[in-house]
């Protein structure tokens, strides 16, 4: 594992403690509702401040069901996540389209080889990209 | 961060739905003009919304005891600046009204003025005063994306107090309790958030180095003040030269 993948695993590792924690030492015991959303508590305040008060608005969609509800969420988060690894895979790829033809070139530059600039695709190039990836 | 569906009076969603209009108008022509100028920015301004989707879905557990959301609006800022992040910020907030009852049309303008206008632009401005100073990117990358989540949760704090001020305490008694229910459960997300965003910083150093160069990431000192897109010959060398830096450790 490459220091810099190290680093990014720790990261990760940090993100989920803090997530964790919480949870193993029951920081939500002391609550009726333990990890309730902070909107739905928000809501709870105001009608504790001023009790009469009602929404005069309704959403135009509900989602049926906790289940329905929580489908959604994740929907939302995979289209998220889609569009970040399509885009993270594609950099990738084409960083190695480049990196392969720069070997390319250099094989060209070979006696064996073709001229440079030209497709000079000779078994060089394409063998020292393997060794890299 | 999400004031529910008609809770907010409705002298109240207007006042806030008039003054996030122009922004995101405002937001818009950025948009278009940046996608017409450079194409290839396309994919990237979609993988900055794309991070806000995934973190504002995410509800994480606090140390209060209730759970809350990043809002992920930090990294778009600090590549594309704040107008495109109001409108990356809209959509993911119009989704969520729209499809997940979470939020609503008529409180849209108030958490349109907090997560995808004040975050971003809060976010943008520690970023760019952190670099200034020479702060190291990583680190001031950390700082904007925590500031944009933190203060979100700060002005919804603000919003509702207005809204609702305590009968005996007034505005600072409804502050502190809106406060002390979203703005200390959101620091350790925000900090969450930060190390989520250095991640992404971090893999795009990799991945798309021209690209961030192009943006000005990577311009830090006195060089920072001309904007997203300065690549003056002059800047071009430094600039490079912190990329190298801050992608020392990749495997080439």
């Amino acid at each position: 594992m490459s220091r810099n993948a190290k680093i990014n695993a720790l990261l990760l590792l940090v993100v989920a403690a803090l997530a964790v924690l919480p949870l193993v030492f029951g920081m939500g015991d002391h609550k009726k509702e333990p990890f309730a959303g902070a909107d739905a508590e928000a809501e709870t305040a105001i009608t504790e401040i001023e009790p009469d008060y009602e929404p005069w608005f309704s959403p135009l969609y509900e989602p049926p069901s906790g289940e329905i509800e929580s489908a959604l969420f994740a929907l939302q988060a995979a289209l998220g996540a889609g569009v970040l690894a399509y885009y993270f895979g594609l950099r990738r790829g084409r960083r190695q389209g480049e990196l392969r033809v720069l070997a390319q070139r250099e094989g060209g530059q070979d006696p064996t080889a073709e001229a440079p600039g030209g497709t000079g695709g000779s078994g060089a190039g394409p063998d020292r990209l393997t060794e890299r990836a | 961060m999400h004031i529910a569906e008609g809770f907010l009076p409705p002298a109240h969603a207007v006042a806030w739905g008039v003054a996030s209009a122009p922004f995101v108008v405002h937001g818009v022509r950025s948009l278009t003009r940046e996608v017409r100028e450079h194409p290839e920015s396309t994919l990237l301004i979609g993988a900055s919304g794309a991070f806000t989707f995934v973190l504002s879905a995410l509800k994480l557990p606090s140390v209060t005891g209730s759970c809350s959301h990043p809002t992920g609006t930090g990294l778009g800022a600090i590549l594309f600046r704040p107008p495109i992040m109001a409108v990356l910020g809209t959509i993911t907030l119009l989704f969520q009204a729209l499809l997940l009852a979470h939020g609503g049309l008529t409180t849209l303008g108030a958490n349109v003025f907090s997560m995808a206008i004040v975050g971003p632009w809060a976010g943008y401005g520690v970023y760019r005063l952190l670099r200034r100073f020479d702060v190291p990117l990583m680190v001031a990358v950390f700082f904007a994306a925590f500031v944009a989540d933190l203060s979100t949760y700060c002005v919804t704090s603000v919003q509702l107090a207005l809204a609702f001020p305590d009968p005996s305490s007034g505005f600072l008694g409804a502050l502190g309790k809106f406060g002390s229910i979203f703005a200390v459960t959101q620091i350790p997300l925000a900090v969450s958030e930060g190390l989520l965003t250095v991640l992404v910083m971090r893999l795009l150093v990799q991945s798309s180095k021209g690209e961030l160069t192009r943006l000005g990431v990577f311009l830090a000192g006195k060089r920072s003040r001309s904007g997203t897109n300065g690549t003056d010959a002059t800047n071009q060398t430094n600039e490079t030269n912190e990329a190298n830096e801050t992608t020392g450790t990749v495997t080439r």
